[in-house]
Parts: C-alpha cells; sequence; structure tokens
C-alpha cells in the first residue's frame, strides 16, 4: 500500500482534501511522529486516523483551523448579541416582570461576553474579525412573545451550532492549551465548550419562560421548526452507531425520551441557511 | 499468579501509593491485573487497593463519563422511594425527575454499549447516605450538584480526547446536562440557571457589545477535583481515580 498514492488519488476526486488537513506539512509532521513510533506509514490504523482529520466533520462541515472556527462562532454571538440588545431596547421590555428582564439582561451579558472573548482570542491569533454582524431589523418582532420564540431557536441554534464544530476544533489542534497574545493560555476545545454549555443553559431557561421543556422532546410549540431539523435532526435515536432503542432489553424510555436525551448538531451550512439563522442577519 | 503481577505485587510495597496509581493508570488495560496483585500481598489496605482506573484517552474519558451518569441515574432511582419525591413534589416537578431519570439512563446504556468491553469499568456500587431524600430542598440541591458537576466535568475531560467523534457524542450529552442543571437551579432559585459559581459573569464597562471584563464561560472542573466530589458518594471498591486524565 502507497500512502502518497492514495492521497494522490484522493486529491484527483476530491482536490480540497489537503485543504482540510491543517497543512501539507502537517500531513508529513504527523507521517514523522508515526515513524519514530515504528510504525508502517501506510498501516490501516494510521489512514483511518489521517481520514478521520480530514472528514472530522462527520455530516458535511470541512475540518477549519481555530481561527476559522472562531470566526463563524463570533459571527453567532454577535448575532445573539446584538438581538438582546435590541430586545432590552424594545418599547415592550420595560413593562414585562423584573425576572423576565432579569434573564435577558443576565442573557446578554453572557453574549457580550462571549462576543468579546472570541474577538480577543482572534486578534491575538494573528487573526483579527473586521466584520459585525447583526440582527435584521426587519426581522425583529415587535412582540415579547415573539421575541422570547425567536431567542428560543436562536439558543437552541447556537448549542448545535457549537457542538457541530467541536469535533473540528479537536482536529484542528484545539485540544492543546495555547499561550494567545493578549488573552493568556486558552484551550480551545474546553473554551468553545464551556460556551456551548452556556447556550444550553440559556435555551433551557428561555424554553422555561415559554413554558415548554427545557429539553427537546419534539413535542414543544416550536419543536417542528427547521431550527430542530437537518441532516441529523433532533428527533435522532442512533447515537455512535448505537440504537437507543434497543441498546438494552426491556428498555424503559420512549423514542421522545431517547430523542431528548441527546443534542443534535447542525452543520455551518444549515445554520446560515435562510430557513434557521440565515434569515436573521442583516 | 503471573510473573507479571507478583512483580507488580513487590513493587508496590515500595512505591508510594499515590505514585503507584498513577503509574497504574499509565497503563490501564492492565490496571486491574495490577491491583489483583497488590491485593494478595497488602491485605491490610483494602480501600486504596480496590480504586476503579477510568484509563486513558478517549476510553478513559468515556469511562468517566460513563462512572458519572450511572451515578446520576442511581440518584434519579434512589430518590423515587423519599418522601420529597413519594408526597411532596408537584405533578410538573415529578414529570421534570422522571425525565432527568429517563435521559440518564438512556445516557448509561449508551454509554456502556459504546466503551469497549476490554476497558470498561464496572458497574458502581453508589452510596447516597448523606442525602436527605425527604425534602424538596435537599433533594433538589443534591441533584443541581450532580447536574453542574456533570457539565463542569465533561468540559474539564474533552482536553483528553483525542477523536473527533468522541467529542461530538459526549458533546451531545453535555448540553442536555446543561439544560438540566439550568432547570433544576431554577426550580430552586428563579433565575439561578447560570449563577455566578458556575459561570464566569460579564462585568460590562460601557454600553458598547463586548466591552467589559469576564468570559461568559462555564466553569470547568478538572477530573481530579471532579472525582474529589463524587467519591463520597461512592462505596468502597467503587472509587474512582483517573491518574491519566491529567
Amino acid at each position: 500500500m502507497n500512502f502518497f498514492e492514495i492521497i494522490k488519488q484522493l486529491a484527483e476526486v476530491d482536490s480540497d482534501v489537503l485543504g482540510r488537513l491543517d497543512s501539507r506539512r502537517a500531513v508529513f509532521s504527523s507521517l514523522g511522529t508515526a515513524a519514530k513510533r515504528g510504525a508502517m506509514a501506510a498501516t490501516p490504523a494510521l489512514l483511518g486516523a489521517f481520514f478521520q482529520k480530514a472528514y472530522a466533520g462527520t455530516s458535511g462541515t470541512k475540518v477549519g483551523t481555530i481561527a476559522e472556527i472562531f470566526k463563524y462562532a463570533l459571527t453567532l454571538e454577535q448575532l445573539e448579541a446584538d438581538f438582546y440588545k435590541k430586545m432590552v431596547d424594545s418599547s415592550v421590555f420595560g413593562s414585562q416582570s423584573a425576572a423576565a428582564q432579569a434573564a435577558i439582561r443576565q442573557i446578554k451579558k453572557h453574549e457580550d461576553a462571549h462576543v468579546a472573548l472570541l474577538s480577543a482570542v482572534l486578534t491575538g491569533l494573528g487573526s483579527p474579525s473586521t466584520t459585525t454582524t447583526t440582527f435584521k431589523a426587519s426581522a425583529f418582532p415587535a412582540d415579547w412573545t415573539g421575541q422570547l420564540q425567536v431567542a428560543q431557536l436562536l439558543e437552541d441554534t447556537g448549542v448545535r451550532a457549537y457542538k457541530g464544530r467541536a469535533g473540528d476544533i479537536l482536529a484542528a489542534g484545539g485540544a492543546a492549551d495555547a499561550n494567545v497574545t493578549g488573552v493568556g493560555t486558552v484551550n480551545p476545545l474546553q473554551a468553545a465548550l464551556q460556551i456551548h454549555s452556556v447556550e444550553a443553559r440559556h435555551a433551557a431557561h428561555i424554553r422555561y419562560m415559554r413554558s415548554q421543556t427545557p429539553w427537546i422532546t419534539g413535542s414543544g410549540d416550536l419543536d417542528g421548526q427547521e431550527h430542530y431539523k437537518g441532516t441529523t435532526p433532533e428527533s435522532t435515536t442512533t447515537q455512535a452507531g448505537i440504537d437507543l432503542l434497543t441498546v438494552t432489553s426491556g428498555k424503559t424510555y420512549t423514542t421522545a425520551e431517547a430523542a431528548a436525551s441527546f443534542d443534535e448538531i447542525l452543520t455551518p451550512a444549515e445554520v446560515l441557511d435562510p430557513v434557521r439563522a440565515g434569515a436573521l442577519v442583516g | 499468579m503471573s510473573d507479571k503481577s507478583s512483580f507488580f505485587a513487590q513493587s508496590s510495597s515500595f512505591i508510594q501509593r499515590r505514585s503507584f496509581l498513577k503509574y497504574a493508570g499509565a497503563t490501564a488495560g492492565t490496571a486491574a491485573l495490577v491491583l489483583a496483585g497488590c491485593k494478595d500481598d497488602a491485605p491490610g489496605v483494602e480501600p486504596a487497593n480496590t480504586m476503579v482506573e477510568v484509563g486513558s484517552a478517549d476510553n478513559g474519558v468515556l469511562n468517566y463519563a460513563y462512572a458519572l451518569e450511572q451515578l446520576e441515574a442511581a440518584f434519579y432511582l434512589r430518590l423515587r422511594t423519599g418522601l420529597y419525591y413519594t408526597t411532596i413534589a408537584t405533578a410538573a416537578e415529578k414529570q421534570i425527575l422522571d425525565d432527568l431519570a429517563k435521559h440518564e439512563k438512556t445516557h448509561v446504556d449508551f454509554l456502556k454499549s459504546v466503551i469497549p468491553s476490554g476497558s470498561i469499568i464496572k458497574t458502581l456500587e453508589v452510596d447516597f447516605s448523606s442525602i436527605n431524600f425527604d425534602t424538596r430542598q435537599t433533594v433538589l440541591m443534591a441533584a443541581m450538584t450532580f447536574e453542574d458537576l456533570g457539565v463542569a466535568a465533561y468540559n474539564g475531560a474533552a482536553r483528553y480526547l483525542t477523536n473527533p467523534l468522541t467529542v461530538l457524542t459526549l458533546g451531545k450529552i453535555v448540553s442536555v446536562e446543561a439544560r438540566h442543571a439550568a432547570l433544576i437551579r431554577d426550580l430552586l432559585t428563579y433565575n439561578s440557571f447560570t449563577g455566578s459559581d458556575v459561570v464566569t459573569q460579564f462585568v460590562p464597562a460601557s454600553g458598547l457589545p463586548g466591552d467589559g471584563t469576564g468570559t461568559g464561560l462555564e466553569i470547568s472542573k478538572t477530573p481530579a477535583r471532579v472525582i474529589e466530589l463524587v467519591n463520597p458518594f461512592l462505596k468502597d471498591g467503587s472509587k474512582l481515580v483517573a491518574a491519566s486524565l491529567a
């Protein structure tokens, strides 16, 4: 088996394959590491690792650099931050309960913080963001009920978006601590997950404010929207090839319960599709 | 007894307990054999001999997750016999606790079947004797502890993973745990879904977006810290050690 011949052939049908890897240089250096361990360059195990790296986004997402992935995250955070700014500035905000106002202000603070952190990391990586994403004014609902609906869709989409790139961050070397100028030590994978779970807490609270279950059962009033569908819909009950409904004999949970116990991903293309967040960017 | 285990048995008498466990963890596959070996050698120090080593890298993190999910599932099962659940909880609260029990059981069943049989840890025995299952406050406080800890643990262990698919899979679980945590917190104190004990708060410096200090990140915990907090809820023989996740 000739490893380089395989790459060459693969490149003929998929010209972007080398672009999916950190760099051509990284391919060679990883081969060097393998050689040091005494492994054959073309053993199936190494090839497996190689392809896993090139195609880590399991549902069409491309592996990018940390900077590219963080820019994507920043776009979503800017969208959310501007949405909550519009909520707080809205004429109906002042007439809501003190608790509701406090919750939205709290969530807005987190989104602002995420914008600040991601911007600082990108600047430190030498890849500063030059764009500011805003929430489309014409898509902003005038009424509180409509605003909370959008908030729920944005938060649940945000959770799916971060999850959709977590594997890519690992593949891009993001599981290792990096010393980022102006920020300090950052573990990109951990940082993204630390935002991801905060977004999930937001989603849970907004859903609860709207008298919905904090988790996605499929029977919520918005659970049928496109935001919960996609190539890996929230109704999925097979995880890592294991069918949750048959995994144990005498199962004690329903299809809906099994689906709710796992959240699912959206790819960048799905997130930015006009049926989801794409239509809200303005 | 094989030559290998007797070698480890002899070694254990002069290697410090702590570094010995670390050494055992470095080769997780042989940890059981190693520990079996020193059990024969030193019957007087039973508890330390029977720690459950989760292993290293992806299988180690999956075992770690499996252990935490076992603890949570056992907790939601146990609370059903307490006075809070049987007589005090509202119908809505019962429904919530039932949902959480189902989710955690799904996680346990899934992890049990996804971890390779050669490296999976055993079914753990829990010890909830320190939890009062008869009042709303004590049950929900314990639930909050377990849910918040679960999120902090998953986030803090991702750095030890090597396979993007494992990150993806555990990511699907951790956001559901975060949803649980947020709701339990809201049930205890409304609007505490992102309390300052779990999320680093942002302090704005001006009205401009993103101008201020505080990261807005969920506070994560290292495996060592998490294990220190969960081991009191595990019986001797089921207590965890994650020497390689450090």
